[in-house]
């Protein structure tokens, strides 16, 4: 059984027709790219996955199981995590709780339990402290635990997020332009980074990326989208390759003659 | 045993207080300030877990107390008193020194399920929007209790005097006083442990992302749910302790002007602070207190005052710091950070 199996996933803003008909199989263990030009409703599939949005149309098989429209927090729990384009951290909490707290469907106690101080919240949350702080020791931030996330250099912060993403504990891991804004040099280690979390973690990565160096230098597998359409699929030489893909990218040869 | 200092000290300070009261050192003026202070720390405190941690915008505070006061002094009379229309005499007004904590927690929890009034309509709207909805809840609150005649209606509902004399009467003590400390300490300890730990730092991410909350695993319904009963059930046992401080209540009490004097306490202490809202409930009850003399003029000092705040420390006294961050040696008092357990 495949890890992920989106099937026939469609999904409409009133008369817009932002993704169509688009099928994607993580085996598990991959590392698949998802490009296309602006508005190809990449983050949008991304959304659906996530939960943040209801597909109209298709099915999102997780480990066999439909999660679509299931709520945003229990397709966390079952395993799927992400980052966003836009930074989204929790600014007003420290490094160290935005890792805490990403572990929430996991921490094992409830609101009595944190009120009594019994048993159960006491392990459970010396069990949650130390997963945190292994994390930051292996990314690491451990230098940051206690900083506040928007105090931190940008590309930081990014590690920061895929850090917290990672504290889920997920089984797909979901980046919405990991790279978006860095400088080559941090490009560079962002690339080494997603490489040995995956390693490391044993984790299905799923990402999104403009930067053709990225994912090409990442990706076994690319899929593009043109329109909320699947326009080509394959290995990164394959779709470098691809009229289509090339056509999407630098449009149409005859109109740009014109 | 360090662990344990600030509930050892806090218990000695209640202790000296009653023993105070009991001998006369305080007058029956004083105890009554003291009281006042003590539900103000309630009242404040658990408002500041919506408006301050959760960042949403509760201005129906004084509902919840209703509920609570009402439920409270209605189950009181009817079980321990005589000679009202009410009353059904169950039980003997002795007994109503063991069963005045039990009718407290009844009130606390009939207020905690009208926090579901705000609880449930959070899960879809929120900022400005769910702040109209609080203040909907307070008046639905206070016009639902003018129209039932049975327990007063617009004239309000006395005799809580009668069950305090009552608990009195069996063990000669100040047992509001005692019982206004016991819950206010009770109280902190409560919304402490809540916010400190993991899991109650996640209405902290709802305020910051919710949407990014809910994408990493924190389930917000169940959070808002938990914050807005804690928060109501609160108000709801420090009303029920207010109506036995005053002995009589009438709708009229529980207005917005009631959840406004919350608001300002929240606000003067400084929003996600615990320690702040303490501090801004002794202080502020206090200042009221001392601006008597000017009467109804203190209502134009006050709201003065809080316009400096907001000018020059719109963050509040503590602004999101507890009184540990500032004076860190006071942690030994509670824990050393290491062991924060």
């Amino acid at each position: 059984m495949a890890l992920l199996e989106i099937r026939h996933l469609g999904i409409y803003f009133g008369g817009l027709r932002a993704v169509h008909d688009l099928n994607v199989t993580l085996q598990g263990g991959e590392l698949l790219g998802l490009i296309g030009p602006n508005g190809a409703g990449k983050t949008t599939v991304f959304n659906m996955v996530s939960g943040f949005y209801r597909p109209s149309a298709g099915e999102i098989l997780l480990e066999g199981r439909n999660i679509a429209g299931l709520s945003t927090h229990k397709i966390a729990a079952l395993g799927i995590a992400r980052t966003f384009q836009n930074i989204r951290l929790w600014n007003e909490l420290t490094v160290f709780d935005n890792l805490g707290i990403a572990q929430h469907h996991s921490l094992g106690y409830g609101f009595w339990d944190a009120v009594l101080h019994n048993k159960s919240y006491r392990q459970n949350e010396r069990r949650a402290r130390k997963v945190t702080e292994e994390l930051l020791e292996l990314l690491g931030l451990h230098h940051c635990a206690d900083e506040y996330p928007k105090n931190l250099p940008y590309g930081l912060q990014r590690r920061v997020e895929i850090g917290r993403a990672l504290a889920v504990r997920p089984k797909v891991l979901l980046l919405d332009e990991p790279a978006a804004g860095m400088n080559p040099g941090d490009v560079e280690q962002l690339m080494e980074l997603v490489r040995w979390i995956r390693q490391e973690f044993k984790l299905t990565i799923w990402l999104i990326e403009h930067q053709m160096r990225v994912v090409m230098g990442l990706c076994e597998y690319i899929t593009v989208l043109d329109f909320g359409e699947t326009i080509a699929e394959g290995t990164p030489d394959q779709v470098r390759q691809n009229p289509r893909v090339i056509q999407a990218y630098l449009g149409d040869e005859d109109v740009a003659h014109a | 045993m360090q662990r344990y200092s600030s509930v050892i000290l806090y218990i000695a300070f209640c202790a000296l207080i009653v023993m105070a009261a009991q001998a006369g050192w305080i007058d029956a003026y004083m105890q009554l300030v003291l009281m006042y202070v003590g539900i103000n720390v309630i009242l404040s405190s658990s408002l500041n877990l919506i408006n301050g941690y959760m960042g949403e915008f509760s201005c129906g505070h004084a509902g919840f107390m209703a509920v609570g006061a009402y439920i409270t002094s209605i189950l009181n009379i009817w079980l321990f008193t005589s000679d009202q229309t009410l009353s059904g005499n169950v039980l003997s007004g002795s007994n109503a020194i063991y069963l005045f904590p039990v009718t407290l927690l009844i009130g606390g929890v009939g207020a905690a399920l009208a926090g579901l009034l705000v609880a449930v309509p959070s899960f879809r709207t929120r900022g400005d929007y769910l702040a109209i909805i609080t203040l909907a809840v307070n008046y639905i609150v206070k016009s639902s209790i003018e129209n039932i005649q049975a327990i007063g209606g617009a004239r309000g509902f006395m005799g809580m005097r009668k069950v305090v004399n009552a608990m009195t009467e069996t063990v000669n003590l100040p047992w509001v006083l005692i019982w206004i400390l016991a819950v206010a300490g009770l109280t902190i300890v409560v919304l402490k442990r809540f916010v400190n730990s993991t899991y109650g730092k996640g209405i902290v991410a709802i305020r910051d992302d919710e949407i990014a909350a809910e994408i990493m695993g924190v389930d917000s319904k169940r959070l808002k749910m938990i914050a807005f009963m804690l928060s109501s059930g609160l108000a709801g046992i420090a009303g029920g302790l207010f109506a036995h401080v005053l002995g009589y209540i009438n709708p009229g009490t529980f207005t917005i002007m009631k959840s406004t004097e919350v608001m300002v306490m929240v606000y003067l202490g400084g929003m996600g602070s615990l320690s702040g809202s303490v501090l801004s409930a002794i202080g502020f009850t206090l200042i009221l207190e001392l601006l008597r003399p000017l009467q109804m003029f203190k209502w134009v000092v006050i709201p003065l005052l809080l316009i400096l705040l907001m000018l020059f420390r719109p963050e509040g006294i503590m602004g999101h710091r507890e009184l540990t961050d500032i004076f860190p040696k006071l942690r030994w008092f509670t824990l050393s950070k290491e062991k924060q357990i």
